[in-house]
């Protein structure tokens, strides 16, 4: 027995066997290597930026930004403006682009996905042919098709297709009445919100009701009264009262262009439509994926408690396959923000096409503009995956 | 005793009627009102479908087929006003521009070795892709090693002119490198010779490497400014995969270290190229490389941006491996250990080549998306097959109202073909080892 | 095994790094390549144009080709590395390559801020705008409320904010990352407008699909004096690019051409034996031979041929000379005398 131990146990045995060492010796090599190689970009930087004498510092975005941008959320001249507020202008757009595709490629993606899986054979298989056609197209090249091909042939402003009631399209874009508010409109304003939150509690107390004692309320028609009905019988009271409290500013036509209004620009169009359609093919993947996940007794069981087929889709089949669904959802989320960065292919006014294109060449600071570039989408991709983990929290929960 | 009742009152208040029993009649008018009219709302989205499809499809077909122009020289025989008749695709415009759009400007008389390279290409991904290819150890090799070199001598036309200095250098570091590991071996008190050998193994595919683009096979040298078209767009993908793999399976490696550092470095870089857009990257990898290099260093034009892919494809790839790393039964881990493996041994013979086995449906979806980004490489000024379209429905010559179109149709085709092809081969894979697994 | 990746890696990276020139001697590491290495424009009919097999031609080009034919006596052996606008400069820094010809605008920001020196103005060239004929727009001012395509990273976005503000004018940017975008998006109707330097203006309404039916409107709206860009502190390969064009000025002024330089060389005028080198040691002054101007008009030809082979009449552009005829022409083109 002895022996044995005297044998296994290494009176002699080297450090280097010792796997701590090991892993400290690698971590240190590790270290070291990354070290160096930053150490050595940081110098090289530093000399090459001397001798190319390009100034470095934030400071520059301070600095007039001298061009136009076409879109602009916020107030932006050439003359006034700074490249901060330039940068300010491509993240809103970003951001805009972003959120309303989120939107609409969800309420696509979920159609499309639902649809693969519908019992009527022709729906199913258009739905799938979709899903196959745009998924393996670059996304690039349908933005090119869409803002090239589609909306380039639109006709000059001239030529413009009138839909009535001062909306026209040409190929400056989509122009629509800018509604211009009086001084006493914020009381329609106020009317929508209470109206808003005023749905919300009734629902909650229908729903409430409807747990306890099975009782249920016309939700639709009181949510209808609420969001709609308000505003619009405030709106007729003050118009009866006083001065109409909205007017419309309509398009016309000037020298080159329709003028007032509002426009939407064909290159946002296009950005819109482009990520809309490729990100909802991803999406009808996703929630088909999800709905499969739950099991057939499921549906079957609803059916036997007499659920209509939509009933059963919305109160049983979906809540579960949500659980399936929501990460890779989220993460398509993301993919869609990242891509809307292939704007700078289309013209767009995005982050990456003022900040990253204008804003770059024009100062020449590569490193601080694409350190803060990336930050902003580094910073998108965090706080979403943080908040998608807390949602999911909260549903694995109900899940018991 | 409260039941389920009491706390949910979704259900029906009264009874409703059975369903008729299901419908055993056979037949294609059967088969019709089952599947396409099975209720009032099922029959109106059928004839709603039906309508999309009308509207769709035809136009379609007219202008790629009945109205395309298959034959011509220019733009004469693609305007409605010179040839007659409504004008579809203008085909032949594409048929004209073939050769550019798939070597670029590659001088002419060299293009016979970019077909060289696609046909390695070709022999590479088959034996890898083929499951039951024979020798796929031999596939990899040839693949994550001759290929590339082989591929660099024949594109670029190799002949480096190291010069005698480089070489001198080369032996002196190569045997402080071989001395290095059997010193390491006496150490450990292992064999000296298997540690020299091993050495000597490292530095012989390193050497072998450099020679063979040092070496002089009289081939002109074709400035990478010159290539273009499907050859950039393979090249690109192909860099993104030879890459992406083994960088990928480090990072994966990485990740799940015990070693706080290198676990650490790995989630950084991972999570830090996952969240920026592949164009930012891109750009950086053009603009800020040549800041990070010493001076009297430059990187060719068309590198930067294949260093940019194959950073990023390595962290799509990581987080790939890595859901196979973490899919194998811990007891494979713990058999291996018992068996006396060390780290290394045990990932190479035990872990790495189940794990890699059931991502390969994962490995070629990511290889897919790489595919398709591939074309981002346009916006930096790479003249892969989409820029190449850029610039050719530009040219006057070929000035005709569908040649964008045409040229759109034909890139879609192209990158469809490919990608379609790809996914259906992961999807089989995967029914294949969801088969395995079901037994 | 992981440094055995690791280091095929960094190999692979290594040999795709390609050593640049220093700052100094770039004419010895030029000889010693073998090549000249030239920043070009990445397509601009009559400047600087690949064709479909790869040849370049242009008058940029040209001036590249007469660098190449001082130096080796052939005028073929130089690399042109095409270049987007917003990477010119640093590609040149770099040391990617060794002269900038590539219709760049000198000014004094560029000069004394990024390290570069400009020796010589090859075109006389300003911003101007192009319209479609059917708009009935014949002046600039005329562009209220118009929506302008242009592109992005080069002084005309500036210069275009400048002027529509000055004339207290509105007006609609549409900037595209790259010439080709910006062209294509004017051309299928997108703007009303399109602007940039008056040369590239002509030569882009060549691409048009129809191109009469666009005009270019008479304002200039600024100075763009171009020229070819070297890296600052080499004065040895910056006098070369200087008088290679003066050379070509001279020749013209003087009636020597690529079709009489052979008998131009008995010639008795002191200054054409000056520039064709069987008078005084000017070549060798530079790191030369003697006969380098002689080269540059036999192989490439004098500047008025040059350009009229280019842009000029003998050209689809149809530029006329203007600012850019000798100054014995009421031009710009002032060449400075070989003594």
């Amino acid at each position: 027995m002895q022996t044995i131990v005297s044998q296994t146990s290494p009176p002699k045995k080297s450090v280097l066997y010792d796997p701590k060492v090991r892993g400290a010796f690698y971590q240190v090599l590790l270290v070291l290597t990354v070290g160096y190689l930053f150490y050595m970009a940081a110098s090289n930087a530093v000399e090459n930026l001397q001798r190319a004498k390009i100034a470095s510092g934030f400071g520059f975005l301070n600095n007039t930004a001298g061009f136009d941008v076409s879109q602009t959320l916020i107030t932006f001249s050439a003359a006034g403006s700074t490249y901060g507020d330039a940068f300010i202008v491509g993240l809103l757009n970003t951001l805009v682009v972003s959120a309303i595709g989120i939107v609409l490629a969800t309420i696509l993606g979920f159609t499309v996905g639902i649809a693969r899986l519908s019992k009527n054979w022709m729906v199913a298989k258009v739905s799938m042919v979709y899903v196959e056609v745009l998924r393996n197209i670059p996304l690039l090249l349908q933005l090119l098709f869409w803002y090239i091909a589609v909306l380039g042939p639109l006709p000059q402003p001239r030529d413009s297709i009138g839909f009535g009631a001062g909306v026209f399209l040409n190929s400056r874009g989509l122009f629509m009445p800018r509604p211009l508010y009086a001084s006493d409109a914020w009381v329609i304003g106020t009317a929508l919100i209470l109206g808003i939150v005023g749905t919300i509690v009734f629902r909650r107390w229908a729903r409430k009701q409807q747990e306890q004692t099975g009782q249920q309320y016309p939700v639709g028609i009181i949510t209808l009264a609420l969001v709609v009905g308000l505003p619009f019988v405030s709106w007729l009271v003050l118009a009866l009262v006083g001065t109409n409290p909205i007017s419309f500013d309509m398009p016309q036509k000037g020298t080159f262009n329709l003028r007032g209004g509002m426009q939407i620009l064909p290159e946002f169009v296009a950005l819109l439509v482009g990520l809309v359609t490729y990100t909802a093919a991803f999406i009808a993947e996703v929630v088909r994926a999800g709905i499969l996940a739950v099991s057939k007794g499921q549906t079957e069981a609803a059916g036997s408690l007499g659920l209509r087929p939509g009933q059963t889709l919305r109160l049983v089949v979906v809540p579960q396959a949500m659980r399936v669904i929501i990460p890779p959802l989220t993460s398509q989320y993301l993919n869609l923000t990242k891509n809307s960065s292939l704007a700078v292919a289309i013209g767009y006014p995005d982050l990456v096409q003022v900040f990253m294109g204008t804003v770059l060449n024009q100062t020449g600071q590569a490193i601080e503009v694409v350190v803060i570039t990336m930050g902003v989408y580094l910073t998108i991709s965090l706080v979403t995956s943080f908040v998608m983990n807390i949602y999911n929290r909260r549903v694995a929960i109900v899940e018991r | 005793m409260s039941t389920a009742i009491d706390t949910s009152r979704f259900v029906q208040h009264n009874q409703i009627e059975a369903l008729p029993p299901p419908n055993l009649a056979r037949g294609p008018i059967a088969w019709v009102r089952e599947n396409l009219f099975s209720s009032p709302l099922n029959g109106l989205l059928t004839i709603f479908v039906f309508y999309l499809l009308y509207v769709i499809v035809p136009p379609i077909i007219d202008f790629l087929f009945i109205n395309a122009v298959w034959t011509g020289t220019d733009r004469d025989a693609c305007r409605a006003e010179t040839a007659g008749h409504r004008i579809g695709a203008c085909w032949a415009f594409v048929i004209d521009k073939i050769n550019y759009f798939t070597y670029g400007s590659y001088t002419i008389s060299e293009r016979w070795r970019v077909n060289i390279f696609f046909l390695m290409l070709a022999v590479g991904v088959t034996w890898l892709l083929w499951l039951r290819a024979p020798r796929r150890d031999l596939g990899a090799l040839y693949f994550f090693w001759l290929f590339p070199t082989f591929s660099y001598v024949l594109l670029t036309g190799g002949n480096m002119d190291l010069g005698g200095g480089f070489w001198v250098g080369f032996v002196v570091v190569s045997a402080l490198f071989i001395g290095a590991f059997a010193a390491m071996a006496y150490l450990l008190k292992v064999s000296v010779k298997s540690g020299a050998a091993i050495g000597a193994g490292i530095i012989a595919v390193i050497g072998i490497t450099l020679a063979l683009m040092d070496f002089d096979f009289g081939l002109d040298h074709v400035p990478t400014s010159l290539w273009g078209g499907v050859l950039v767009t393979l090249l690109v993908a192909t860099v993104g995969i030879v890459f992406s793999l083994p960088f990928g399976i480090l990072l994966a490696l990485g990740r799940r270290s015990k070693l706080p550092i290198v676990q650490l470095a790995s989630v950084i870089f991972i999570e830090f190229v996952r969240g920026v857009p592949l164009i930012t990257v891109l750009i950086m990898a053009n603009t800020m490389l040549p800041l990070f290099l010493p001076a009297e260093m430059t990187v060719d034009r068309l590198a930067r941006p294949l260093i940019g892919v194959a950073f990023f494809a390595s962290a799509y790839m990581a987080e790939v491996v890595r859901g196979g790393l973490q899919a194998m039964p811990k007891g494979q881990y713990e058999g291996a250990m018992s068996l006396g493996l060390n780290y290394p041994q045990m990932m190479v013979f035990i872990i790495l080549p189940q794990a890699l086995r059931i991502v390969i449906p994962g490995i070629v979806n990511t290889f897919i998306g790489l595919f398709k980004d591939t074309s981002l490489v346009s916006i930096v000024g790479i003249f892969d097959l989409i820029r190449t379209i850029e610039a050719s429905r530009i040219d006057p010559n070929w000035a005709a109202p569908t040649i964008s179109y045409t040229g759109y149709a034909f890139a879609a085709f192209f990158y469809f073909v490919f990608c379609f092809g790809m996914s259906r081969y992961s999807l089989g894979v995967e029914r294949r080892l969801a088969a395995g697994q079901n037994r | 095994m992981k440094k055995a990746i690791v280091s095929i890696a960094f190999g692979l990276t290594a040999s795709l790094l390609a050593t640049g020139a220093s700052a100094q001697a770039t004419l010895n590491s030029v000889k010693q390549k073998g090549y000249l290495t030239c920043g070009s424009n990445t397509g601009l009919a009559g400047f600087g144009v690949p064709d479909a097999q790869g040849t370049w031609t242009g008058l940029d080009v040209e001036y590249c080709r007469a660098i190449s034919a001082a130096i080796f006596d052939d005028p073929t052996k130089v690399r042109f590395i095409p270049l987007a606008a917003k990477d010119r400069f640093t590609a040149l820094q770099s040391g990617e390559v060794d002269v900038l010809v590539r219709n760049s605008t000198a000014t004094m920001s560029r000069d004394t801020q990024l390290g570069l020196d400009f020796p010589a103005i090859n075109y006389f060239d300003g911003q101007g705008f192009m319209v479609r004929k059917k708009l009935g727009v014949s002046s600039a001012k005329e562009l209220n409320g118009a929506s302008i395509c242009t592109q992005q990273g080069t002084t005309t976005e500036l210069n275009l904010a400048d002027y529509f503000r000055a004339n207290n004018m509105k007006y609609e940017v549409v900037a595209f990352a790259t010439s080709d975008e910006t062209f294509k998006a004017y051309d299928s109707g997108r703007c009303d407008a399109f602007t940039t330097d008056a040369s590239g203006l002509y030569s882009e309404r060549l691409r048009a699909s129809a191109p009469d039916d666009h005009i270019v409107l008479p304002e200039i709206i600024s100075k763009e004096p171009l020229g070819p860009a070297t890296r600052h502190g080499d004065d040895q390969w910056t006098d070369i690019v200087r008088w290679t064009h003066n050379a070509m000025l001279n020749a013209e002024e003087l009636g020597v051409a690529k079709a009489n330089v052979d008998q131009m060389k008995t010639s008795d005028n002191p200054e054409i034996k000056r520039l064709l080198g069987s008078e005084g040691k000017y070549g060798e002054a530079i790191g030369l031979t003697n006969d380098w101007a002689y080269r540059i008009i036999k192989h490439v030809g004098n500047y008025g041929e040059s350009f009229e082979r280019n842009v000029g009449e003998g050209s689809k552009l149809k530029i006329k000379r203007g600012q850019n005829a000798l100054w014995t022409k009421n031009g710009l083109q002032y060449g400075i005398p070989i003594r």
